[in-house]
């Protein structure tokens, strides 16, 4: 217990109370400062534990008490904390602090800033027990509760329509996700009797790896079928973008660093599992590169600052379970913080842009900002670079790792994955020209943002450029072991060149020769139109899945079954009744007493009637 | 008091009811605050039931026990365990609450108002602390006629439509039940001599099990439509929608529990051999998954608020049979949890309709729209109120709905896949609920200048919202009290349950792994 690991969740918990509970009487300085220092004091608590825990080689647990205890069963509410849980822990509340900074800055203006910062200190106290969580079912608390934080940020401006109808909708997808997950709990629970991961984990080792579709390969693929509801993964995908509806700070720390995360973190703490279920773990390989390079592609063509990254975070998350899936558990990880600090950078300097330009978000309309938001070009310019994987830089080292797992896991998936990283290059570039070079092409009168928002922005630089040289692997390897595949510099080459060539086409398309993506377009109308609207997978997903279920319910169940053929028999019943009903209204006067006895006798009459017919 | 604490609570809304019919029914504050009084003093004096209540002892406790009707060998006898006191608990904490939320909606007959709320109370509470069969009859039928009177007399444009239904279903119903009563009644006249009502004694019966199933049946509908089960549910939407609001919050909290309760402690214990025939549970089951799904999908097409609500209990009631019917220790114990749940989350839900149609006098989703913005305290409980019925971790449903689940899983895992669908679209019909009232532009005049929630109304959601996240929090003591009654009906059902340990089940499954 000396660690002390609840204070970590249970800081930004006290926020959310204060700001949730008072905030709108509070000023706003003692709001920014309630949410931002519950957040800085997390995220010093986690350096003080990590290091008072060092070298941390196995699990630490704290035990707190017992939360549903039921027949034979029991679930604790545990908390621990090893290597991939500080990884976690360091990215949730350094990242999340220097977005809250961000956030002061960014809702500075916004009628709802106490409920954003109650809402947004809500989410980090669900993520940190998400990551800190000893079992399944805690875990699940986390993971509901971040949903729930999502739905709240995603609908913040609730008075438009269309954020309200995008936060039903995450809320909804991620349902069908845990449908996955509660699917795989109730399985481990009979299989194991507890769903304490280092009992579930100590008690699967005398398992065999199962070669066929065995019980640990069903729980491999129903988590996997939650991981792909909140982490945003093909066929569950859709809600991210349209989750971009929610404020830029949002879509930062929850739709691009933190939560959508949650589903890799989950397959890398169930690693254990996986690797006793080769085929689910082969799934969720396949799923990470479908979606890696199906993401990209419709990345290539939105016109949406936000959009293109929305569709790069699905991409790139596909990476990361392309990583955890070949077994490169580290390297998934890896990618994950690196993507954290870039990503993260993108929406943030994406919402530096947007609040520059007075809440524009197309990049049809931008052009020309390099020399009005320097800063925020700058340090835009740290992040695309590190995403397109140019030498280096922090993307370049976790991407090459997966995709060099990937090679000596299947050669075609490293050759897939390369040629999603050539999108990657182009569809950031591409965003990156059209809203920075050429000529302005708005009307508004772009500034550039506070400090308060840029000096997050620069650290977050720092991060991207650098952060490849943050030793995650080699921390990892105690828990993962070894990567089983070594350097190979002529595939490191491979996929550098097509990210270079990724960049070269964007500029050539966007600066070079602007002319070009408009003729390529008419060119190919046909697979432009199909990509451009994301190919129809939302109107496919609603005729096919949500009609059905809504005309069904109204015309067959309702108005069919529970009118007209339920209802409407007992009618004919109740009409004859309603005779009797008034004659009993009659002999009641008003009053019950009389009633009861009526019944009384009743009763006793029948009794005897039918006891004498004995 | 000390020997008769559970005579105390049983008559106190009695006593209330009695000394409220002398005061003069123009004085209608002070009717109210008397009704308040007693209701809260019903709770009060439930309370020690809690603390003296002895986890650990097996059986019934605050047990009373007197002759009443000696020549049909009718005995006064009551007494609770753990199941008998959450659902005493729930009946006292919501009673306070229904009458304080009915200060200004009830108008006109305040004081036969009142007294059938008084009354109700007295006819639940006996409903669950009777260990007489004649005894338990007679409270379930007096349940009957207050709230036949509070939705016919003081109910919305369709009022008598909606009671009259109510009262013919329940007392058809009612009469089988009798007669399965009276079957076992006779029964065991015959085999033992003697004539009883007494739960204890009735269970010692040795029926044949064809006898058993019929009387099954015969129990089946009276609880079936009560609960109520899918295809018995259509008086449900009908009287809830044209009930007050607080007789819609007892309805939804407490009497449908009368239902459930019944199928637990008559049902499973009598008629050991009916509960876990395998067709028998096979219908239940069927009905309960027909249920959860169908009540959330029609909740889902839904344009009235409370219709809404009233749809969503089926679904939530489908949880609850599905426990049952488990017929394990997590889905009982769950399915117990879960009825106190749905009392606290249906029963904000009611008030929160009722809160709206107080002010605007009507339930139509149409008219509604961006509450949030003129009544920001009403919209964080009717948030608190809809993630809590929607099962979110951290609130009560999720307890309830997890415990039922892996029971359900344990003893069958379709049942349990099914039955995880209806929590998706339990989800779908609750946001959009939420969003059509409380989320976007405020699009018509009316509601523009609507005041948040008084004190008195904020008053009625707090305990409920204490509660709920005591439950999510810290269930541990409730499923405390409920372990020792729950092992013992699964125990009486089935009796091998208990002698295999479950570790044992493990090993030959490994082994079959590797073959």
């Amino acid at each position: 217990m000396e660690q002390q690991l609840w204070i970590i969740p249970a800081l930004p918990l006290a926020g959310f109370l204060v700001n949730g509970l008072l905030g709108r009487r509070l000023p706003k300085a003692a709001v920014t400062a309630v949410a931002i220092t519950s957040v800085a004091l997390s995220f010093l608590w986690v350096l003080k534990t990590v290091t008072g825990l060092m070298p941390l080689d196995a699990a630490y647990v704290e035990r707190y008490f017992d939360w549903i205890r039921v027949g034979s069963l029991r679930i604790g509410c545990d908390l621990m904390m090893d290597r991939l849980t500080a990884v976690m822990v360091l990215v949730v509340t350094g990242v999340g602090l220097l977005i809250h900074i961000y956030a002061a800055g960014y809702m500075a203006h916004d009628t709802g800033y106490a409920r954003f910062f109650a809402y947004l200190n809500l989410f980090m106290f669900f993520m940190l027990t998400l990551v800190l969580a000893a079992n399944y079912l805690l875990m699940f608390v986390g993971w509901e509760g971040v949903g729930l934080c999502s739905y709240l940020l995603i609908g913040f401006w609730f008075l438009r329509k269309s954020a309200t109808n995008a936060g039903n909708k995450a809320f909804i997808v991620n349902r069908v996700g845990d449908f996955g997950f509660s699917l795989a709990i109730f399985l481990l629970v009979i299989n194991f009797n507890t769903l304490d991961f280092g009992e579930v984990f100590a008690k699967l080792s005398g398992w065999p790896v199962e070669n066929t579709v065995g019980t640990l390969t069903l729980v491999g693929l129903l988590l996997l079928l939650g991981a792909t509801g909140k982490s945003a993964q093909v066929p569950l995908y859709v809600w991210l973008p349209d989750a971009m509806e929610g404020p830029t700070p949002v879509s930062a720390l929850i739709h691009a660093a933190t939560m959508v995360t949650a589903g890799v973190y989950m397959v890398a703490r169930t690693a254990p599992l996986y690797l006793k279920a080769p085929m689910a773990l082969e799934m969720v390989a396949l799923i990470g590169l479908v979606t890696a390079f199906f993401a990209a592609t419709i990345g290539l063509v939105q016109n949406d600052i936000k959009k293109v990254f929305a569709y790069s975070t699905v991409s790139q998350l596909g990476y990361m379970f392309l990583g955890v899936g070949t077994g490169a558990f580290a390297a998934g990880i890896f990618h994950l913080v690196t993507h954290a600090f870039f990503k993260a950078l993108l929406f943030l300097g994406a919402g530096s842009v947007i609040h520059a330009l007075s809440g524009e978000q197309d990049l049809r309309i931008m052009g020309g900002l390099r020399k009005k938001t320097p800063w925020t070009f700058w340090t835009l310019a740290c992040a695309s670079v590190s995403i397109a994987g140019v030498p280096f830089t922090a993307g370049f080292f976790s991407k090459d790792e997966i995709l060099v797992a990937a090679y000596h896991h299947a050669p075609w998936m490293y050759w897939v994955g390369t040629l999603a990283a050539g999108m990657t290059a182009f569809y950031v570039f591409r965003a990156f020209f059209l809203a920075f070079f050429g000529e302005y092409r708005g009307e508004g009168h772009p500034h550039e943002s506070p400090a308060v928002m840029t000096l997050p922005l620069a650290a977050l630089a720092l991060l991207s450029l650098a952060g490849g040289f943050i030793p995650v692997p080699g921390w990892l390897e105690p828990l993962f072991g070894a990567p089983s595949a070594h350097h190979n510099p002529v595939l490191v080459a491979v996929s550098v060149s097509f990210g270079l060539a990724g960049i070269f086409l964007a500029w050539l398309f966007y600066v070079a020769r602007p002319e070009l993506p408009g003729a390529l377009a008419t060119r190919f109308s046909g697979i432009y139109r199909t990509v451009l609207n994301k190919y129809y997978v939302d109107e496919i997903y609603n005729a096919a899945i949500v009609k059905p279920v809504v005309e069904g319910s109204r015309s067959l169940l309702w108005k069919g079954i529970d009118v007209e053929l339920i209802d409407a028999s007992v009618n004919g019943i109740a009409a004859r009744a309603r005779g009797v009903g008034d004659m009993l209204r009659r002999m009641q006067s008003g009053y019950i007493r009389n009633y009861a006895a009526w019944v009384l006798l009743g009763a006793v009459v029948l009794m005897l009637a039918i006891g004498g017919t004995r | 008091m000390d020997g008769h604490l559970l005579s105390w609570v049983l008559f106190t809304p009695l006593i209330g009811m009695a000394v409220l019919l002398l005061i003069p029914a123009e004085r209608k504050n002070l009717i109210r605050l008397w009704a308040n009084i007693a209701a809260l003093a019903g709770f009060l004096v439930s309370l020690p039931l809690v603390f003296r209540f002895d986890k650990d002892a097996s059986g019934f406790q605050f047990v009373e026990k007197a002759d009443w009707i000696p020549a049909l060998g009718v005995k006064y006898m009551i007494g609770i365990d753990g199941i008998s006191l959450l659902l005493v608990m729930l009946t006292t904490v919501i009673g306070c609450i229904a009458i304080l939320s009915s200060w200004n909606a009830i108008q006109d007959r305040v004081k036969e108002y009142y007294a059938m709320f008084l009354l109700q109370q007295t006819g639940i509470i006996g409903v669950f602390v009777s260990l007489d069969f004649f005894l338990f009859f007679v409270f379930w039928e007096v349940v009957l006629v207050p709230m036949y009177f509070i939705i016919g007399v003081w109910g919305g444009p369709r009022k008598l439509y909606a009671a009259i239904k109510f009262f013919i279903y329940t007392l058809a119903g009612g009469a089988l039940m009798l007669l399965g009563i009276l079957t076992l009644y006779f029964e065991h006249f015959k085999q033992f001599g003697y004539y009883t009502f007494e739960i204890s004694e009735l269970m010692k019966l040795n029926l044949s099990p064809v006898m058993e199933q019929w009387v099954f049946w015969a129990f089946f509908i009276g609880f079936a439509i009560k609960v109520p089960m899918f295809p018995f549910h259509t008086w449900l939407p009908d009287a809830h929608v044209e009930a007050p609001t607080a007789g819609s919050v007892v309805l939804a909290s407490v009497l449908l529990k009368m239902g459930t309760y019944g199928f637990i402690r008559f049902s499973l214990p009598l008629l050991p051999k009916a509960s876990v025939n395998a067709a028998i549970v096979q219908v239940l089951v069927a009905l309960s998954l027909i249920g959860i799904i169908y009540g959330a999908l029609v909740s889902l097409m839904q344009q009235d608020w409370k219709k809404l609500v009233a749809y969503s209990s089926v679904s939530h009631l489908g949880f609850c049979t599905l426990g049952i019917f488990a017929l394990n220790p997590n889905g009982l114990a769950g399915s117990v949890i879960q009825q106190i749940n749905h009392g606290i989350s249906t029963g904000m839900l009611f008030l929160v309709v009722g809160i709206a149609y107080e002010r605007r006098h009507t339930r139509d989703f149409k008219e509604f729209g961006g509450l949030g913005h003129v009544m920001p305290v009403y919209a964080i409980v009717a948030a608190i109120a809809m993630l809590s019925s929607a099962g979110l971790p951290l609130l009560n449903g999720f307890i309830g709905e997890f415990t039922i689940l892996q029971g359900a899983f344990e003893a069958n895992r379709a049942w349990a896949a099914i039955a995880v669908t209806g929590i998706i679209f339990g989800a779908a019909y609750l946001l959009w609920m939420y969003q059509r009232t409380m989320l976007g532009q405020i699009t018509n005049p009316k509601n523009l200048r609507l005041p948040d929630l008084s004190f008195r109304e904020l008053a009625t959601f707090l305990p409920l919202i204490a509660w709920a996240i005591w439950i999510g929090v810290y269930p541990q003591p409730h499923f405390a009290v409920l372990e020792k009654p729950v092992a013992q009906i699964v125990e009486r059902v089935r009796p091998d349950y208990f002698q295999k340990p479950v570790q044992q089940a493990e090993a030959p499954r490994a082994a079959e792994v590797a073959r």
